[in-house]
């Protein structure tokens, strides 16, 4: 065991007190870098830390996301929090029972082979002793490093990883409070921010008085360069005091959007920085080509559109700035804000609180630069800013738009023979910190802002970005993958739930889809042809049983069946999944099966949970949505502009767990979303006889489709 | 002008001051210090801010004070409270029927008025009583079973 490989977690943060406290009250302390994010995490890391200390869930205290209080983990992102912060508590748990078993054994003078831990008691050869954690805890020195050696609970023996734990922290939010939008301190500044439409604008003069009369009340206008705020009392002169000021705002200069005729055909020939990614051959019987297929597939830009806005809170009292923010990663959103601040990041504490639905790098981080310019303008008062919906929908960072180009050579029996891919796409990584740059949108309109270099994309060794799952898992010969990382995207792009692998997995799945028609086979067949990693078969085989999957071949009756396959990151959970559709004028989804194999389940519900809301957004950015600019900015900036799934059009959907628990656990938050996509896809193709390879799949689509 | 306008809170007398074009969800969330009912969209697009008016679901962010005044006025708060849950609340925990949590105010409102009228809702019928709710999470399904939980035991039947 001792050459077990430390979690880069627990190498970032080795103490074991940085992790597990013990408490007055028979308490204990979880500590994690990781947020809730209403995806259940803080629920799993608790059984995970009960299961390996043996003490009762119910007595954890977790902390989470704080800079002052949590070990640092980065962003709480990509389906990692498991396998990363899970990984290393497993570890640090397990060590601590070790160290508190020897400590008992020294003062029962026994064998720590007699002793056991129940619910956090020390028992000896089954009966109660005088000893738990908590009178023990003086005599064990927590502050060292954590070795990673401690034996491990075996599956078999397990008492809480596997259940399905109720989430904790769902109660609270379901009797109101509960969220960062809640908090209200004494004497409490709301705050209202402008932002510029298009990069580099340039601010004309705001008329204070003017706006105070016009919101009627005691109203302060906060300007910084090119950033400008409004200031009140209370949130209703607030939300009145930002209408009066955007109404009089009058923006100039700066790089306003060109409008193109079409968009995400635009990145095709933009400026862009090209690389080949070339996989070795899987197949090695590769014969010369008696046939050809192409095809090209795009993804429009998608807004996070959560259904809550960008919050933040500020206080500065003259020397320090105290932050609470629903940000992915507190860590390296106080390296940004004392960046942009000019302060000493120590200067900085920023804790993590709960907010409205969260899916990637939303204005989080952007919001709470707002607060802090405002907070720094009036010291000693704590300052709350809230982004209008507005706000929320357009000058956020989005997910970019993507074109894929897939050919293939085919030899006689429909196999392919040779295979290359061009993905063009803006980058999927501009956090804070992403490039040395604190990537926070005010922070481009202060005074004397540099402005900033296009961003690199997330490195091949968190995933990839835009060329996230564009490696096909299958058989293949040598694979030729071309990257176009457009340099300029015509909106501010970042990372949002899943980075490339909506836009590729639609793509490769459908691309697979046509390539079992042209072959006269049934598409699951044609799959299996080529699959032979025994995971990645079983989730087929299995999705294919949970949804009565029929060989078939034709389609064109107005049902269709679509089935998906795809390994997230080509290292994380895998999923097969089946969609069932009718089209008459528009798609009506009716029913998804899904099957999973992320190895050991921590929390089957929870996970099935994250599952599920994986289906049903990515179904709804598939089917629905579009973000779209004129040279004014976004014009989808209110929800009847940008429409996602409502009630009525939500599939049924069965997800099943087909892994081993002996194997490792694997992130799955994100790892439905690219097969959601291009089941959905596929399906379609077979009821309309006709396949749209543009997202979103709506009804004017469907019409060109048929009209051929 | 600021005015001080009187309605029934959740079964009790309420008042609130401020202007008569000052909207509801503002007031419930200042100065009478109810959070559950939540700011979204402030367009009735997404049905976070959803209340009863008078039994009816509304969206509290575009409702003036002016129209509230003399009216009852039920929110989350009014439903149930973690110690006494509203059967509709038991079921939403049951069915761990939410993720962030941010739209499960306006959801509650919304299914409530339709388990007031309708003991035994469809799945099309549920739907369709939520129409004007948003969820971004994707976790419909187990609000549509929730709702369909709390059916059963309202009618007296053990789920």
């Amino acid at each position: 065991m001792s050459e077990r490989v430390l979690p880069a977690s627990l190498r970032d943060n080795p103490r074991a007190e940085q992790w597990i406290g013990f408490e007055p009250d028979r308490r204990v302390r979880l500590a994690t870098g990781k947020v809730e994010l209403g995806q259940g995490i803080l629920t799993a890391l608790t059984q995970i830390a009960a299961e390996e200390l043996d003490v009762a869930p119910g007595r954890f205290r977790v902390v989470s996301g704080d800079t002052d209080a949590a070990p640092e983990e980065g962003f709480t992102a990509g389906s990692q929090s498991i396998e990363a912060s899970g990984g290393a508590i497993r570890l640090v748990a397990a060590e601590v029972r070790t160290r508190f078993l020897e400590a008992a054994a020294l003062r029962l003078n026994c064998a720590p082979e007699a002793l056991r831990i129940e619910d956090g008691a020390i028992l000896q050869d089954g009966a109660a002793t005088a000893l738990d954690y908590w009178s023990l805890a003086p005599l064990v020195d927590l502050a060292r490093p954590v070795t990673g050696t401690a034996v491990l609970r075996t599956p078999a023996s397990f008492r809480y990883i596997g259940r399905a734990l109720p989430r904790v922290d769902l109660p609270g939010k379901l009797f109101g409070g509960g969220f960062i939008h809640d908090i209200a301190p004494e004497g409490l500044l709301h705050g209202r921010s402008l932002h510029r439409p298009w990069p580099g604008a340039v601010l004309g003069p705001l008329d204070e008085a003017a706006i105070a009369r016009a919101a009627g009340g005691a109203v302060e206008v906060l300007r910084i360069g090119d950033f400008a705020a409004v200031i009140a009392p209370t949130e209703a002169l607030a939300e009145r005091a930002l209408a009066a000021a955007e109404a009089r705002a009058r923006w100039s200069g700066g790089t306003p959007r060109p409008v193109v005729a079409s968009e995400p055909l635009a990145l095709v020939g933009a400026p862009a920085t090209d690389r080949l990614l070339e996989i070795p051959a899987r197949r090695s019987d590769a014969a010369p080509a008696a046939d050809r297929l192409e095809a090209r597939y795009l993804r429009p830009f998608l807004a996070h559109a959560s259904i809550g806005p960008s919050v933040a809170l500020a206080h500065w009292d003259g020397k320090r700035l105290d932050v609470q923010t629903h940000s992915q990663g507190v860590g390296m959103l106080r390296v940004a804000l004392a960046q942009a601040l000019g302060l000493d990041p120590a200067a900085v504490s920023v804790h993590h609180r709960p907010g409205a639905g969260c899916y990637g790098h939303n204005g989080a981080d952007d919001v709470a630069l707002d607060a802090a310019l405002i907070a720094r303008a009036r010291p000693g008062r704590p300052v709350r800013v809230q982004w209008s919906r507005a706000q929320e929908m357009s000058v956020v960072p989005f997910g970019s738009a993507m074109v894929v180009d897939l050919a293939a050579g085919l030899d006689t029996h429909g196999r392919p023979v040779d295979w290359t891919m061009e993905v063009w796409s803006g980058t999927h990584g501009q956090r804070p910190g992403h490039n040395g740059r604190t990537n926070l949108l005010a922070a481009e309109a202060l005074p004397g802002a540099v402005p900033t270099p296009p961003a690199p994309d997330v490195p091949d060794v968190a995933g990839f970005g835009g060329l996230r799952n564009a490696v096909a898992l299958y058989d293949l010969p040598a694979q030729r993958i071309t990257h176009h990382l457009i340099e300029r995207p015509r909106l501010r792009t970042s990372s949002m739930r899943g980075l490339g692998t909506h836009g590729n997995v639609f793509a490769l799945e459908g691309f697979i889809d046509e390539l079992a028609l042209r072959a006269g086979e049934d598409p699951l067949a044609y799959r299996l042809s080529l699959l032979s990693d025994p995971r990645a078969r079983r989730v087929l085989e299995a999705v294919a049983e949970m949804s009565g999957w029929r060989g078939r071949l034709a389609g064109g009756d107005g049902v269709g069946w679509g089935i998906a396959f795809s390994r997230y990151k080509n290292r994380a959970a895998y999923v097969g999944l089946v969609a069932e559709i009718a089209v008459d004028q528009a798609i009506a989804l009716r029913h998804i099966w899904c099957a999973v194999d992320a190895g050991l389940v921590v929390n089957p519900d929870g996970a099935a949970n994250q599952i599920e809301g994986g289906i049903l957004q990515a179904a709804s950015w598939t089917v629905k949505e579009e973000v779209r600019v004129n040279e004014a900015g976004v014009l989808t900036n209110a929800w009847e502009h940008y429409p996602i799934l409502t009630f009525p059009e939500v599939p049924e959907v069965t997800v099943r767990f087909v892994g081993d628990p002996a194997d490792p656990s694997l992130g799955l938050g994100e790892a439905a979303l690219g097969p959601t996509a291009a089941a959905i896809g596929n399906a379609l193709a077979y009821a309309l006889g006709a396949r749209v390879r543009e997202m979103p799949l709506t009804r004017e689509r469907i019409a060109a489709a048929l009209l051929g | 002008m600021s005015e001080t306008f009187a309605f029934t809170l959740n079964g009790r007398p309420a008042h609130v001051a401020g202007r008569g074009d000052a909207v509801l969800v503002h007031a419930l969330r200042g100065d009478l210090g109810l959070n559950a009912t939540r700011f979204g969209c402030g367009a009735e697009a997404c049905g976070a801010c959803m209340v009863l008016l008078d039994g009816t679901p509304v969206q509290s962010c575009t409702l003036r004070l002016d129209r509230v005044a003399g009216r009852s006025v039920v929110t989350v708060e009014g439903l149930g409270t973690a110690e006494a849950p509203h059967p509709l609340q038991a079921a939403l925990l049951d069915e761990q029927a939410g993720q962030c949590g941010y739209c499960l105010s306006g959801i509650q409102i919304a299914a409530a008025a339709l388990l007031a009228r309708n003991p035994d809702p469809s799945r099309a019928e549920i739907t369709a009583a939520l129409a004007g709710n948003f969820c971004r999470c994707g976790a419909q399904n187990r609000m549509i079973a929730a709702v369909q939980r709390a059916a059963r035991s309202l009618r007296g039947e053990t789920s």
